[in-house]
């Protein structure tokens, strides 16, 4: 089994005892009504998610959509109402504080939307916090400390006080925080959201960087859907406490589960969202297992004609403008490339590009009239 | 009509100045503490008598000039090369005055009093931010504290401990410890939600917020709860002379006795003095040192610039 956290349909009821709450929420009643009738505040409602390990997981959903409610119940922070959540396997509730307290210390860290640094420590300090609380001698954790200052590109800055940074600076440090332990897991509350534009893109490039160098399970929690798409393998979409659907973008994108999902996405640039593997289709001229370019001459009425050999990798293309083309002159494009990054190749090429998996095979071409469609995808 | 009256009423006018039914029986309470539980205060007055003992002991160690040559040293350090320099001049004009053996023992007196203001009020302070129930109880009990007239706490010391030294730290302690116990409350109560937060999400147990976390966040409203404590205990202490506690309040009140203003004054001076030195150095500790040797030099050179 390789879902790193699981929850299984959790409540979580704020204001009250929740038992009744939940049965007439599950009953049917409005959670709106609920709050106006008892002054019970519903926030997570009912969710069950799987999150794999190595994923980056995106949660997005309006402010007071319960994820940030979601992402505490994930580290014991907030107990739930009902349901469980399984961390490794291991179920939260039955752990005693003392095991809790171990489990945050060596499997989880944390980053916060308002940094949340201790004013009165050094940043590197600050950065050593959670090995100090580990227990972990001092010159170790200095070591360890500085070298996760290092790594988010802070090792000049560690004798500072947090209030002489600058606001992408402190959640730099409040990452290095995280990362000192090296913890499989991350739990991101909002953590980009308070810092400008320009510099929130970069944090996301450093997020990225430190993904591809050690794949660690990553719960983010979001509001803005460009940094949910940027970041997530996937995404669950959260409103009044429920997950409304859980996928890639694209799936989120190009089959929405009900309308309040296309809503969110109806601003949505989906060139940048889709996949061109998604959208290639089979070219009308194919031949398969064929004796190359002659074969493609015999074959060639005006369309381009594309040739394969028997293990479905491309041998070449027949076009009007350019006669014969082999394979490795041929620009293609790769699973996993979005169109809007595909857009300047099917505008330059005389013929419409190949689209090609990681093990090199033929998937289907992308002619300008796909491309033009699946920007309508969403409208 | 006088005579349907319970207690007092029989002297007529005279019963404004008797203690009523809820006198009475505080009364009976003191009473009843002194024939059964004499042995504690026994205890209490030994163990505090050696305190202030010990205290005054160290504090007349140093010669005087020397005494002062370290609050002034302390000064520069803490503080600012002028207050080196009143110190200095303050503690000259206590030992022309003759007054440096009361001040000394008024001084003994407060930081006894203070110290033992801390060791109960801190520990308080913090158990009141975290629980909610001690809150509820020690609030009124803070309230009652704070407001009762610093002359009350007098009597019930003079009736349990005798008079002297013992029982003005008693009376001191009472009417010293609300700032510390409030603002130690206050402070750990005011530590910024994300923060504890966060250090609960690093796994910290709760005797690892509370040192890591909580303390060092709430530690200047604390500290100011410490000026305070110390500051009233100067207050009371000099009022305390009036049972007998020595020191500077004793100058004071002869002065007042005997109706010599020059005396009077020359006492006020000196507890001034004192409280202003009590005060800039106690405030200084909730400020962060300045470590680096160039803002250390700095605070040097200030003492030779002219304004």
């Amino acid at each position: 089994m390789n879902s790193e956290i699981c929850l299984n349909s959790l409540w979580k009821i704020y204001g009250g005892s929740a038992d009744s709450a939940i049965k007439q929420l599950q009953s049917g009643l409005d959670p709106l009504d609920l709050y106006q009738r008892t002054g019970l505040r519903a926030a997570v409602r009912d969710v069950s998610l799987e999150i794999q390990t190595g994923e980056i997981f995106v949660v997005m959903g309006l402010s007071g959509s319960g994820k940030s409610t979601l992402l505490r119940l994930l580290n014991g922070l907030v107990r739930p109402c009902l349901g469980e959540v399984r961390i490794q396997g291991r179920q939260l509730s039955s752990l005693s504080p003392m095991e809790l307290n171990k489990l945050r210390r060596e499997q989880m860290g944390m980053v916060f939307q308002s940094f949340a640094l201790f004013p009165h420590r050094t940043v590197i300090d600050n950065a050593a916090f959670g090995l100090e609380v580990a227990g972990v001698p001092r010159p170790e954790r200095r070591d360890l400390a500085l070298k996760a200052l290092e790594r988010v590109g802070l090792g000049d800055e560690c004798r500072k006080h947090p209030h002489q940074l600058s606001g992408g600076m402190q959640q730099r440090v409040g990452l290095a925080r995280a990362l000192a332990l090296d913890p499989p897991i991350l739990l991101m509350d909002e953590a980009f959201s308070a810092l400008d534009p320009l510099i929130r893109s970069d944090m996301q490039e450093l997020l990225l960087e430190l993904q591809a160098e050690r794949q660690r399970t990553i719960v983010f929690i979001s509001h803005d859907l460009d940094e949910a798409i940027r970041l997530g393998d996937r995404i669950a979409l959260m409103q009044d406490g429920q997950v409304l659907q859980c996928g890639t973008a694209q799936t989120l994108l190009s089959d929405p589960a009900s309308p309040a999902v296309r809503h969110f996405f109806r601003d949505i640039d989906s060139a940048a969202v889709l996949d061109v593997a998604a959208i290639a289709a089979m070219p009308s001229c194919l031949l398969v297992n064929a004796a190359g370019p002659s074969a493609a001459l015999d074959a060639f009425v005006g369309d381009p004609v594309y040739v394969l050999d028997e293990s479905k990798r491309l041998q070449g293309v027949r076009t009007i403008s350019n006669g014969w083309i082999e394979a490795d002159q041929l620009a293609t494009l790769r699973a996993g490339t979005r169109v809007r990054d595909a857009m300047p190749l099917v505008a330059s090429l005389a013929y419409p590009p190949p689209v090609v998996d990681r093990e090199g095979c033929f998937l289907g071409v992308i002619t300008p009239r796909l491309l033009l469609r699946s920007l309508e995808v969403n409208v | 009509m006088l005579q349907a009256l319970p207690f007092g009423s029989a002297y007529g006018f005279a019963a404004v100045h008797q203690a009523g039914a809820l006198g009475l029986a505080v009364d009976a309470a003191v009473v009843w503490l002194l024939t059964y539980a004499q042995g504690l205060f026994d205890v209490v007055n030994a163990g505090v008598m050696a305190l202030v003992a010990f205290a005054e002991t160290l504090l007349a160690a140093p010669a005087p000039w020397s005494f002062a040559l370290i609050v002034a040293g302390l000064g520069l350090w803490r503080v600012s090369g002028g207050f080196a320099l009143f110190a200095l001049l303050g503690l000259n004009l206590v030992l022309a005055m003759g007054l440096w053996d009361p001040m000394i023992s008024t001084l003994a007196l407060v930081l006894t009093a203070s110290f033992l203001a801390l060791l109960i009020g801190l520990p308080l302070g913090v158990l009141s931010a975290r629980l909610q129930s001690v809150w509820r109880l020690l609030r009124p009990c803070l309230d009652l504290m704070q407001t009762m007239p610093a002359f009350v706490y007098l009597i019930p010391a003079v009736m349990l401990f005798s008079t002297g030294a013992v029982p003005a730290i008693i009376a001191t302690l009472v009417f010293a410890m609300p700032p510390v116990v409030r603002l130690t409350q206050l402070g750990i109560r005011q530590v910024p939600l994300d923060l504890i937060e966060a250090g609960r999400a690093f796994g910290c147990s709760e005797l690892q917020l509370l040192w890591k976390v909580q303390m060092p966040s709430a530690l200047p409203t604390v500290m100011s709860g410490v000026n305070q404590t110390i500051m009233l205990a100067l207050s009371m202490v000099v009022i305390a002379s009036m049972i007998g506690g020595g020191g500077l309040g004793d100058v004071v009140l002869r002065g007042i006795q005997q109706l010599d203003v020059g005396l009077g004054f020359e006492g006020g001076i000196a507890v001034v003095i004192l409280a202003v030195i009590l005060d800039r150095l106690s405030q200084s500790l909730m400020l962060e040192g300045e470590r680096t040797l160039e803002a250390r030099s700095r605070r040097w050179r200030s003492l030779w610039r002219t304004p």
